[in-house]
């Protein structure tokens, strides 16, 4: 391979590196192998949950139908909305439009902190109710939906629920940081198409979030739907 | 030197099927899609949400995430995650759900 003598010598190169492709190679394969963690990491809570959502089918479809959809779907929605507004702010850096990434980048950390947001309402209902693991826990005894199911099953769901989403909210809240530093770097015009990796791998970390929710919206939120209405 | 760049009306299209898929999803769930095979009954309602999940995440791998336009080494690296994965959830749930089936004694 031939590279231009301007492209070696850009000051975003480390010194490790001999070019740029090759810097952009090795950085994309290591945003990978920490992604591939990250799936055998979330990968450990979804075979906990799906042990127990065999085990415990009933109070598992219980728990799910307390949850409201219209909530968890409008976050889907919104988490959807943020992986395009950063594959958009992608493109911008990759083509070198700064205000446009800043923008771009601007809309994904609004909207992640829009899903936060309604994250935190749902959180603040599941605490009124008192269905959050606990001393506190109880569940009502006149509601119909829990007629013959084992309220620490259905403990258990709420556990798994807080553990699930919660992590994955923990994944947002760094993203949201990983984000503001961007946008300083991209309002200051430290990207190019000659350097945008940072904009790339925090876009892949994004999406990585946004399928871990694509998989807990329907887990958690519609089991058993159609059974119970 | 940057990735490859990925047209824009790829990622319109993608985000237009991602959000029909969610819908698609929520819609299903309220259908009555159980079945009979050989006097079992099965509900489909889950295996339908999990297609439907995998398509989204597989729509945003390979677009979003610029897999289908990356070397063999970051598709092999991803393919290996995800295959990894698929030995946990397999091999976890082929023991317990094939658990009831052989009565022992003390199970």
């Amino acid at each position: 391979m031939s590279h231009s003598p301007e492209a070696a010598s850009h000051p975003a190169l480390q010194h490790h590196f001999d070019s740029m492709e090759q810097q952009h190679g090795a950085t994309t394969l290591g945003m990978w192998l920490f992604l591939v963690q990250e799936i055998m990491f979330f990968g450990g809570l979804f075979t906990v949950y799906f042990v127990y959502r065999l085990k415990y089918f009933t109070a598992f479809a219980a728990g799910s139908n307390t949850l409201d959809i219209r909530w968890g779907a409008i976050n889907t929605a919104i988490l959807i909305g943020s992986s395009l507004t950063m594959a958009l702010a992608v493109h911008a850096a990759q083509t070198g439009r700064r205000k446009l990434l800043v923008l771009f980048l601007g809309f994904t950390m609004l909207l992640g902190a829009g899903f936060l947001g309604v994250k935190a309402a749902e959180y603040h209902e599941k605490f009124e109710s008192h269905h959050v693991p606990g001393p506190a826990f109880h569940l009502d005894s006149h509601d119909k939906r829990f007629q013959g199911v084992d309220a620490s099953n259905v403990q258990l769901f709420f556990s798994l629920y807080f553990a699930m989403t919660g992590m994955h909210a923990l994944h947002m809240v760094i993203g949201l940081g990983i984000l503001s530093v961007l946008l300083v770097k991209s309002w200051k015009g430290r990207f190019s198409p000659e350097y945008n990796s940072p904009v790339e791998l925090t876009g892949l970390y994004w999406h990585f979030v946004d399928i871990v929710w694509i998989y807990l919206f329907p887990l958690l939120y519609l089991v058993d739907r159609y059974h119970h209405y | 030197m940057s990735g490859h760049i990925v047209p824009r009306r790829i990622y319109y299209g993608i985000f237009a099927a991602l959000m029909t898929l969610t819908l698609l999803t929520v819609w299903v769930a309220f259908q009555d899609v159980d079945t009979h095979l050989w006097g079992v009954h099965i509900a489909l309602n889950p295996v339908i949400a999990l297609a439907i999940a995998t398509t989204k995440a597989l729509l945003v791998v390979l677009y979003f995430m610029h897999v289908r336009y990356s070397s063999k080494l970051t598709k092999v690296t991803v393919l290996a995650g995800f295959f990894w994965l698929g030995i946990l959830l397999v091999m976890t749930m082929g023991d317990y759900i094939s658990r009831e089936w052989i009565k022992l004694p003390g199970n």
